[in-house]
């Protein structure tokens, strides 16, 4: 929970960049956050949105390591070279993104990469925003390691026929027989993509397959509503949004 | 949502961008999220050099109605080109 840490308690962190080995053996940026000390503490994976590899998303992954996880996060538009984040991003999106196989085997490498740490107890959860709350779905259906997913207003999760590519082949919705973790899934009411009717339609198909999730929508909330640095934050809703995926990595990873 | 909606012009002139003036080979037009435009979605216009790295890029966000204004104002100016000035019509 936000802001619990008693004051007499000892904190430190450990942050830094590190290389993994991703797709096709490819060295991939992620960028790490660890409490201090031995631990060993559950993992997260965080999966960053459209606009990169950010300054939000440094912060988000040491936002984890604060609330005691070994938090790592992948670049995962490091194919596309190295510049200011936006820079990147712009040229990444010019190139229609990155393809589905490549993410999810990234987030796999850094999976692995946590586990093989002695400061990490095996168990990792994944997260992300946006395409990243997408991509986190995907993984926890097309790979079997991982012990919980947050899912935050991942659109394109289900995908009419028209919209799939080369990049992306298949509506992770499809996926849904295969997911392999408990899912929590917080959505804003506003949004246009995941509509409200598509987080129906999601959840049915939870249902259907018997699936362990969690959904929350939120009312006066849109896309994007944890990011403060753009007019679709929402305080209240973004808070309560944080305690929950933090509570739901620490009931299933702890 | 990440639309990823992009659409690519092979274009010749120059741009004036962070380290100045560099040749342009192409513009990407998207309707996606802006990174500092105050709207969910904006068409941004990259406009790029791909062979001078990724910062040979000046980046432009508009709402979906300036970038109307603005299509209609380039094609009034090539339109008063050919009318006044004996640009070809390119048509």
């Amino acid at each position: 929970m936000w802001n619990q840490r008693r004051t007499d308690e000892f904190e430190g962190m450990a942050a830094e960049v590190v290389t993994i080995s991703g797709h096709g053996g490819d060295a991939v940026s992620a960028y790490l956050a660890r409490p201090a000390g031995d631990g060993p503490h559950p993992g997260v994976v965080l999966v960053h949105h459209m606009p990169g590899w950010d300054e939000l998303y440094r912060e988000f992954t040491r936002r984890m390591a604060d609330h005691g996880f070994a938090a790592i996060c992948p670049n995962l538009y490091e194919r596309f070279g190295h510049g200011t984040p936006e820079d990147v991003a712009a040229h990444a999106r010019s190139e229609g993104g990155v393809a589905d196989e490549v993410a999810v085997a990234d987030f796999e490498a850094a999976r692995e990469y946590l586990s093989a740490q002695s400061y990490c107890t095996g168990k990792v959860g994944i997260m992300g925003t946006c395409s990243g709350g997408r991509h986190a779905y995907l993984a926890a259906c097309l790979t079997d390691g991982f012990g919980a997913v947050v899912d935050l207003w991942g659109g394109n999760v289900v995908m009419p026929a028209e919209r799939l590519s080369e990049k992306q082949p298949t509506a992770p919705i499809d996926y849904t027989a295969q997911l392999s973790a408990p899912l929590l899934g917080l959505f804003g009411n506003d949004d246009s993509s995941p509509s409200p009717e598509e987080v129906d339609q999601h959840e049915e198909a939870l249902k259907e397959h018997g699936k362990s999730y969690e959904f929350h929508r939120y009312d006066g909330a849109g896309h994007g509503f944890w990011y403060y640095d753009r007019p679709a934050y929402r305080q209240e809703q973004a808070m309560d949004a944080w305690n929950r995926t933090i509570a739901f990595f620490q009931a299933h990873l702890g | 949502m990440c639309t990823m909606i992009v659409e690519k012009a092979k274009v010749a002139g120059s741009a004036r961008g962070a380290k100045g003036w560099f040749k342009l080979d192409q513009v990407n037009v998207s309707y996606d999220h802006p990174s500092n435009a105050q709207f969910d979605h904006a068409v941004n216009l990259d406009f790029v050099n791909g062979a001078a790295g990724l910062d040979a890029r000046v980046a432009v966000e508009l709402s979906p109605e300036s970038a109307r204004s603005l299509m209609r104002a380039i094609d009034a100016a090539l339109n008063r080109g050919v009318a006044e000035a004996g640009l070809e019509s390119g048509e």
